[in-house]
């Protein structure tokens, strides 16, 4: 019999054929209404594929994308929609969960033009980083809502407060995983932070938001949809692009990360321990493989965690590791966040950072990295379950 | 208290209740005494804190509430300073949040304000006691649990 191993692996089965934006806007800031960003973003990657918009038939999407595939269907006059999906929990930790089960629903022969998108417009909605008005609480939330534990950086910045502990990390850590970002916005139009560079001294002066984050640590809030399109290797072959294949995705949850009142066992982590060995595995590639790094920043602190947690450093090298020099495209040691990412190009919910890893897998980045082979991506760290994926180019399969 | 009564953050804020199903009812109810009550596992001993309908050890249903001693010391903490909540915005100052270990009953964590000066120095490790604090004119009035160091 066969090795189950050869039967139950994604990799290199499914690529990615398009990619798809909308301009990038500051929170509140879209013209446009959501759901009408997320159609333009999916025919966007639909025309960089060379695919009719019509072949699509499913959609994959996460953290409770309000855009319904079924509605999205009725609007592009899909013939057949044949899978839709929404990976359950976990916020921006759900984008490279969502790549994979696209990719897997392809292999199972459950669908074969599977969209992969995410659409925000917060001035029409909610914001994520403002409380939600509520007289009362109850639940998880009520362990912290009352003490002023309430928007998603002040739920994480004692992770990143206790790893700093642990380790003896440095603030300049932070620094450089912010400055990564900022630099490499400045040479990608598209982003919101482009034309506005980050030095050190205006990192150093910005304001706290919650200690040990500063402005500069978080996330930009934005306006916008992004999309990818996945369909089998076979036919990515005929399209309009290189294919980018997919070699892995892994998502998960360490042991009792959602244990309530912040009481996982594991504390100090960005929540890969368990994942990060799984996706290595899937894609049969190794950190030493891997050319460039898109990671989910919501805060410094958690991509700090996740390229621990990914093999990249061990944390006791982490202070000599994230030097700035060793971030940036084209040269440094492992270049990170190379379109500006969730600080600088635009926080798509970390959708961009997909966008940027099939880029540089294409070679078609504004910071690219030379010669790209294995491309990967981590979403969400401190989230639960978190995500990540790696894509590889024609000479990986 | 009289209405004199100075909380570490201002009223407006969320008022904790126990949820529909009265998972975590023992703990506030418990809280307005003056107490800390947790979970339990009368079968395995192992103690469990946040609620659940069961024990993540040995599955057993129906677990145990006991009391435990207010003490404990600082496993991680962080200083607010950008206010998220309408509630919150007057404040000029900034507040701590710390989450406290309590090594009598199984290192289990628990999530509060650290009282006193807000810009002061905070040291993973220290030593900190509860102080309840009640807001007996809210509606439901609720009692919240901080921490003080000692």
């Amino acid at each position: 019999m066969a090795s189950n191993n050869t039967v139950r692996s994604i990799r290199g089965r499914v690529a990615v054929a398009g990619i798809g934006e909308t301009t990038y806007y500051k929170h509140g800031g879209s013209p446009e209404p959501e759901f009408k960003m997320a159609l333009q973003a999916i025919l966007a990657a639909c025309a960089d594929a060379g695919i009719d918009p019509r072949e699509i038939d499913g959609f994959c999407s996460y953290s409770n994308d309000r855009n319904e595939p079924s509605r999205i269907a009725a609007a592009l006059g899909l013939r057949d929609l044949k899978l839709s999906n929404m990976q359950w929990g976990g916020g921006g930790g759900g984008g490279a969960a969502a790549v994979g089960m696209a990719a897997a629903a392809i292999v199972a022969g459950f669908a074969d033009c599977v969209v992969v998108f995410r659409a925000l417009a917060q001035g029409q909605f909610q914001r994520f980083g403002a409380a939600v008005p509520a007289k009362t609480i109850s639940g998880d939330q009520a362990f912290a809502a009352p003490y002023g534990v309430m928007s998603p950086g002040q739920r994480y910045a004692m992770k990143a407060m206790r790893f700093m502990h642990e380790y003896k990390i440095e603030r300049s850590v932070l620094r450089a995983i912010s400055m990564a970002s900022y630099y490499h916005a400045q040479k990608n139009p598209r982003a919101v932070m482009y034309g506005r560079p980050l030095t050190e001294a205006a990192y150093d002066n910005s304001r706290w938001i919650v200690e040990p984050f500063r402005l500069f640590d978080c996330c930009m809030e934005n306006d916008g949809a992004a999309a990818l399109v996945l369909v089998p290797a076979e036919r990515a072959r005929d399209l309009a692009k290189p294919p980018i294949y997919l070699l892995g995705a892994a998502q998960g949850s360490e042991y009792r990360n959602a244990a309530p009142g912040h009481n996982a066992p594991t504390y100090g982590s960005a929540s890969f321990t368990t994942v990060a060995p799984r996706l290595y595995e899937a894609a049969g590639v190794s950190p030493g493989d891997v050319n460039v790094v898109q990671s989910y920043e919501n805060f410094t602190g958690g991509v700090l965690m996740s390229m621990v947690e990914h093999g990249f450093c061990q944390p006791e090298d982490a202070n000599d590791f994230f030097v700035l020099e060793h971030l940036l495209a084209p040269h440094g040691k492992l270049p990170l966040n190379t379109s500006g990412g969730n600080l600088a190009e635009c926080y798509m919910h970390g959708l961009e950072l997909q966008i940027e890893a099939v880029r540089q897998a294409r070679g078609e980045s504004t910071a690219q990295v030379p010669d790209v082979e294995v491309s990967m991506v981590c979403s969400g760290p401190m989230v639960t379950p978190v995500s990540s994926c790696i894509f590889g180019s024609e000479a990986t399969v | 208290m009289t209405a004199t009564q100075v909380f570490y953050l201002p009223e407006g804020l969320p008022i904790p209740v126990p949820e529909a199903d009265g998972l975590t009812r023992p703990y506030w109810e418990g809280l307005r005494r003056e107490e800390l009550w947790v979970q339990r596992c009368p079968q395995c001993q192992t103690w469990q804190w946040g609620a659940e309908w069961i024990c993540h050890h040995c599955l057993a249903f129906d677990l145990d509430w006991v009391q435990v001693e207010g003490k404990g010391h600082i496993y991680s903490w962080e200083r607010v300073w950008h206010p998220v909540h309408p509630a919150l915005k007057p404040r000029r100052d900034p507040y701590i949040a710390v989450l406290v270990a309590l090594p009598q009953a199984g290192n289990i964590r628990m999530l509060g304000n650290l009282l006193g000066d807000p810009q002061q120095a905070v040291v993973i490790g220290a030593s900190v006691e509860v102080v309840f604090e009640h807001h007996n004119q809210a509606e439901p009035p609720y009692t919240l649990a901080h921490w003080r160091l000692v």
